[in-house]
């Protein structure tokens, strides 16, 4: 099918996606699994599929115009350092960056925030991170954007201090201006949560810590494949995502950050690429981007991830962000009435992403996983890389449900189902 | 269907009613284990007499393959020399890195017992640390008290 032809109805932000034309271009998803079973793929918010789109886009790369990027006046690597540009160019549309240069490939969030966590060691003031600073996180953060933290306060002998979550799965900011005070210099948080599904109020964190002037990071890399994504509108100075979780390959992401700031910002790695001059003595450096990307990037990926941003804006990442709403209203309804599942997080689609953790009776998650498995149902099970968040609700691990744009309510029934299956092979719940 | 080739009747047995669960107590050796990939945990302690293990006693979160696995190995191992609780714990190694062999699981029917029904843990890469971590608590528990017995005045 032709993009245009999976909107129906006003281009004009209203539109549906037709969910059975969009399956089509994802070959995976007619994929015959052991035992002939059809695949019944619920771990988007793990890694998304990939449209034939996105896969055309890196075979044409590799075939036709493989090459290094701004290394090379030879005519392949002219034309793979216009499509590597083009497509920063086209990942700054797609989040509404108002420069390109603000837009860093990086190989994923977890780079991304790793990058930031170690040039704030180093920065100059006033945005270093020393002794007496505080760092200031949340409860419901991946690993990805805790532990670089952990690192950072240790290392400088800063503070790292973090919000808790409410019962209901919100983050508790009973004591916003008790936590973000004076000596907070970066305050960052998940836009929306992997295991919960929270959305965060991020603008109203990010106008009391510029408050005080801190630094606003987010990992967005829940919230860009699904939102229609405003970068500025977040208020927050550094925000990264990632390009497998929308419809992009692995190995690329973005790391997103006001111009000012970056060109204030020393580098991380070293290495070709990131430099201005080199002497034996010493170097000078490039302005961003250039200056956060040392060595030979992810080049077919930010290309394919510029595939995959096209493909989404075809759409109308308006008529994305209804389609998620729709399937995870009715997952949370169907969820809701399989008794003994307790879902861990908001209830209702009031302010929730699509990812849905929950716990099923005594039932571990890998029990659940592997006889849903055998039905073709494709789910995550264990911690997602948030133990703290788990703890916090007294479980070591869950079973989650993620769905995209291909997800259909039929594949909500079958998990629905295969959770009745499940409880009927172990005879408990 | 594949799935019974993994989870055995004897298994979801073990599972529904585990046999030795509890930590107890004397002991005088015990080790916490964790799988970081899924977050599941257990503690195991060996309460050990003249070189004869007298208790094998645990507690942990897991999925069944886990808790089935810790139950069988309690099952197996009290009574038995250290030396011979040992080696049974090196054939349930080679039995679940066997990725599912059959005739390995007769050639080890009369060291593992019941156990044997864990073969096909094996086929699933993703379980096989599940069907372990309790054995691994176990030798780590085994080796404190060797040290201990040896560095030590217990002898």
């Amino acid at each position: 099918m032709s993009l245009d032809t999976a909107v129906t109805g006003s281009a004009l932000g209203s539109n549906r996606l037709d969910v059975e034309a969009i399956r089509k271009d994802f070959p995976i998803l007619e994929r015959r699994l052991a035992d002939d079973r059809p695949l019944v793929y619920l771990d988007s918010a793990n890694t998304s599929q990939k449209p034939r789109q996105v896969l055309d886009t890196l075979r044409n790369h590799y075939e036709r115009h493989n090459a290094n990027v701004a290394r090379a006046v030879h005519q392949l690597g002219e034309e793979a350092t216009a499509a590597f540009e083009a497509a920063r160019d086209t990942l700054a549309a797609f989040v509404k960056a108002p420069s390109r240069d603000e837009i860093i490939f990086t190989r994923g969030v977890t780079e991304g925030l790793n990058l930031v966590a170690n040039v704030l060691a180093w920065a100059d003031p006033p945005y270093g991170v020393g002794p007496g600073d505080e760092v200031v996180i949340t409860e419901m953060e991946h690993h990805s954007n805790i532990v670089p933290w952990q690192l950072l306060t240790q290392r400088t002998g800063a503070t790292l201090r973090w919000f808790g979550i409410t019962d209901e799965g919100r983050l508790d900011l009973s004591n916003l201006d008790d936590l973000i005070t004076e000596r907070t210099k970066v305050v960052s948080l998940v836009h929306v949560s992997n295991m919960l599904g929270t959305i965060n109020p991020v603008a109203e964190i990010a106008r009391r810590a510029h408050e005080v002037g801190a630094l606003v990071v987010l990992d967005a890399a829940q919230a860009v494949p699904q939102l229609p994504y405003d970068v500025t509108a977040t208020g927050a100075d550094l925000i990264g995502f990632t390009g497998h979780k929308m419809l992009g390959p692995t190995g690329i992401g973005v790391l997103w950050g006001r111009r000012d700031l970056l060109a204030a910002l020393p580098p991380f790695h070293g290495g070709g690429e990131m430099i201005e001059d080199v002497r034996m003595e010493r170097s000078t450096y490039a302005p961003p981007p250039h200056r956060f990307e040392a060595g030979t990037p992810p080049i077919a990926q930010a290309i394919g991830l510029g595939a995959a941003a096209d493909y989404l804006s075809a759409l109308g990442m308006q008529a994305v962000a209804a389609h998620e709403r729709e399937i995870t209203a009715y997952a949370l309804e169907r969820l809701q009435a399989v008794p003994g599942v307790k879902i861990i997080g908001p209830q209702t689609i009031q302010d929730r992403g699509g990812a849905i953790s929950f716990t099923f009776g005594s039932l571990h998650p890998h029990d659940i996983g592997q006889v849903l498995d055998s039905y073709g149902i494709a789910v995550r099970g264990g911690h997602h890389c948030a133990k703290p968040v788990h703890r916090r609700f007294g479980v070591g691990a869950s079973t989650r449900a993620s769905g995209y744009l291909y997800t259909t309510t039929a594949e909500i029934d079958a998990l629905a189902d295969g959770l009745e299956q499940v409880r009927r092979f172990f005879g408990v719940g | 269907m594949q799935l019974e080739s993994m989870y055995q009747e004897i298994i979801l047995d073990h599972y529904r009613d585990p046999h030795g669960r509890g930590l107890r107590e004397p002991f005088e050796g015990e080790s916490h284990q964790v799988n970081p990939t899924c977050g599941d945990e257990v503690t195991v302690r060996v309460h050990l007499d003249d070189g004869v293990v007298q208790d094998v006693s645990y507690e942990g979160l897991g999925c069944s393959i886990s808790q089935a696995s810790q139950s069988v190995m309690h099952d197996l191992v009290v009574g038995k020399p250290v030396p011979a609780a040992l080696a049974v714990g090196d054939d349930f190694l080679f039995l679940i890195q066997s990725k599912g062999d059959q005739a390995v699981a007769d050639s080890l029917e009369e060291s593992l017992e019941d156990a044997v029904a864990f073969v096909g843990v094996g086929r699933y890469p993703a379980r096989v640390k599940c069907a372990l971590l309790g054995w691994m608590a176990l030798k780590d528990a085994l080796g404190q008290v060797r040290i201990v017995q040896t560095g030590g005045h217990h002898e």
